[in-house]
């Protein structure tokens, strides 16, 4: 059968080796010019990489020094630190996580374990996933609406809650996808011991699903560490010592903000120093935070 | 005795079981109904917190191009035209960016490189907001002002409707360089997403397709592509909508001007750039403080159709 059908028999327009080849050549032409373009967009993206870190390094180590640690925010001139604005920031994100995680703990289990396929958790599934990538400065413009207006003042305390809100959907995420990781046999084993449904939850799963909560805890911190604009209106922002919650507090975004932009050399440099510590916590943060979910993996 | 011991305790267990799960329960579910009033209460509160200035100037405030804080008259036109502008302008450089990252991760990259190459860029999206406004104002505003603004210039010059876009003084700030700080930004974004649904395409497609001769790029474009296409779309309003509501590294490039001008150089305002550098100077209860929030909620309407259909084109396919 097979030796009946030779090049001449094949219906359709004769085959020209030469038209083959030359197409042959412009696919293989083609492939390569792609991939090539392929190669430079992730140069290109690990460039932007290098230069910031570079950037940050070259302008923000030489500024490195205890004073940074260990002084306030001085007018210009006057040799100040940053320590005001780590407190602040340390405070803030400390609180923010504090009243944050607990709540997207329970949104997250509310999720995996009561909620499922309910109209109710599929919509607040939604609202969450929308929170998630919302514009940062509309929470900020939200809490103070909602706090700093009523209650007279820009305030530390508004600048925990304005964080709090973005924290609250990374965990959601997180925790909801690591409790459905789970396997129902752990679940079904610790239900036929006879425990009730909230110990086997909290005693279980959230055992078993510790280093993926973990992981979405830390990369919330990582994300507000470094948040400013929820800050501009919250918190405000502090040129002197304050730990009060209930006045203006200050933070390392915001002082950068602030420092960056003004005209005098030593603030500035400052603010390269503050750029520095705050890129190298965030990023230590997600790095630590993936090998903690690898790890596990 | 040991056995009346055991069975209250157990009862006592059971009675914590009955009293436990119905509060446990009742929590997990007033939280999960909290998040559903904090975005009630979100936008009900820029609604409110806007009203005056959109009962001051009526419908007529989303175009209106003027913001004259003297006269007490704003209007949204100039900053939804630059939020509009630079987010595009954005996607269109970091699309092309961000595929070829994709590309490169699932398909060429030998697999030892894979993991680090992937964590860098996803680093990049880790970067806070406020040092990408450093970088782009002291390293590339003066690239852009020395090289990059004045060949354009010169490229563009005499070309008619491309010498209105490029023109000006190349000052280095303004909607154009946004533009690129906002690309630079979300290409982690939409790389990684990318990366993630083109690697739900079956192994058995691609196989078959290399199977008939297809060369990597064929059966990127003729396999893969087409499978993930809904979700490669998913990916890139992600980004979108990442890149509408930017604040600090825009407010540092952007040059805060409360004008349109045809060319691309020239200085703008986004909302989120607008609300960020104006809010100082808006006392509380003040009309310019309400033409703030309402811009808030613009931007909000905005963000919120742009995320929500992102995550409707996303979600089949992947948990992003």
């Amino acid at each position: 059968m097979s030796a009946t059908i030779t090049a001449g028999t094949v219906p359709g327009p004769a085959k020209d080796l030469q038209a083959a080849r030359a197409l042959g050549r412009r696919r293989h032409r083609v492939n390569v010019v792609i991939k090539v373009l392929c190669v430079l967009a992730t140069i290109i993206g690990l460039l932007l990489l290098a230069s910031i870190l570079f950037t940050l390094v070259w302008r923000g180590a030489t500024g490195l020094s205890l004073v940074v640690f260990t002084q306030t925010t001085k007018p210009p001139g006057s040799n100040g630190g940053l320590l005001n604005a780590i407190v602040g920031t340390l405070i803030q994100t400390g609180l923010g996580t504090l009243i944050g995680a607990p709540i997207g703990l329970m949104v997250g289990t509310y999720l995996a374990e009561y909620g499922r396929g309910s109209p109710l958790a599929n919509a607040v599934r939604f609202v969450s996933d929308v929170l998630l990538s919302a514009p940062s400065i509309l929470i900020g413009l939200f809490v103070y609406e909602l706090v700093v207006e009523p209650f007279g003042g820009f305030s530390g305390i508004a600048g925990c809650l304005a964080l709090a809100v973005l924290v609250i959907p990374i965990v959601v995420r997180t925790t909801e996808d690591m409790l459905q990781l789970i396997s129902p046999s752990l679940r079904e084993a610790a239900v036929a011991l006879g425990a009730p449904k909230w110990t086997v939850i909290v005693l279980i799963c959230y055992r078993a699903a510790k280093d993926g909560i973990v992981t979405g805890i830390l990369l919330a911190i990582a994300r507000i560490a470094g948040e400013t604009a929820p800050l501009l209106f919250t918190s405000l922002g502090n040129l002197n010592w304050s730990i009060s919650l209930t006045q203006p507090m200050a933070s390392l975004p915001v002082t950068i903000y602030q420092y960056a932009g003004s005209a005098f050399d030593d603030w500035v440099q400052l603010a390269w120093v503050g750029a520095l510590l705050i890129t190298v916590g965030v990023l230590a943060l997600n790095i630590v935070a993936r090998f903690a979910l690898r790890a596990r993996s | 005795m040991q056995q009346a011991v055991a069975l209250s305790a157990s009862r006592a267990s059971r009675r914590g079981a009955s009293i436990g799960d119905p509060i446990f329960a009742g929590l997990a579910r007033a939280s999960g109904v909290l998040v559903l009033l904090l975005l009630g209460s979100l936008i009900l509160s820029l609604f409110v917190g806007g009203l005056p200035a959109f009962r001051q100037f009526g419908a007529g405030f989303l175009f209106s191009v003027t913001w004259d804080p003297v006269r007490q008259v704003f209007g949204a036109g100039v900053s939804v035209y630059g939020t509009l502008l630079t987010s595009v302008l954005a996607l269109i450089f970091a699309v092309p960016l961000a595929f070829g990252i994709a590309f490169y991760l699932t398909e060429l990259a030998p697999s030892w490189l894979r993991r680090p190459v992937g964590t860098a860029i996803e680093l990049l999206a880790a970067v806070p907001s406020i040092i990408y406004g450093m970088w782009g104002f002291f390293v590339i505003v003066p690239i852009m002002s020395q090289y990059v603004e004045p060949t354009l210039i010169d490229t563009f010059d005499g070309i008619p409707v491309l010498q209105d876009l490029f023109a000006g003084p190349p000052f280095g700030t303004g909607l154009f360089t946004a533009a690129m700080i906002l690309a630079v930004m979300v290409v982690p974004f939409i790389a990684a997403t990318m990366r993630d649904v083109f690697e739900t395409v079956p192994p058995v497609f691609k196989e078959s397709a290399y199977g008939v001769g297809c060369t990597t790029w064929e059966v990127m474009r003729s396999i893969v592509i087409p499978y993930t296409r809904v979700s490669v779309v998913g990916g890139i309003m992600l980004g979108l909508g990442r890149a509408l509501g930017e604040t600090m590294a825009v407010t540092f490039v952007i040059g805060n001007a409360d004008r349109i001008s045809p060319s691309l150089f020239s200085s703008g305002n986004t909302i989120a750039s607008i609300v960020a550098l104006e809010f100082p100077e808006s006392p509380a209860g003040s009309l310019k403080l309400a033409s703030l929030l309402a811009l808030g909620f613009i931007l909000f309407v905005i963000s919120f159709i742009v995320l929500a259909i992102s995550r409707t084109l996303l979600r089949p396919r992947l948990k992003v």
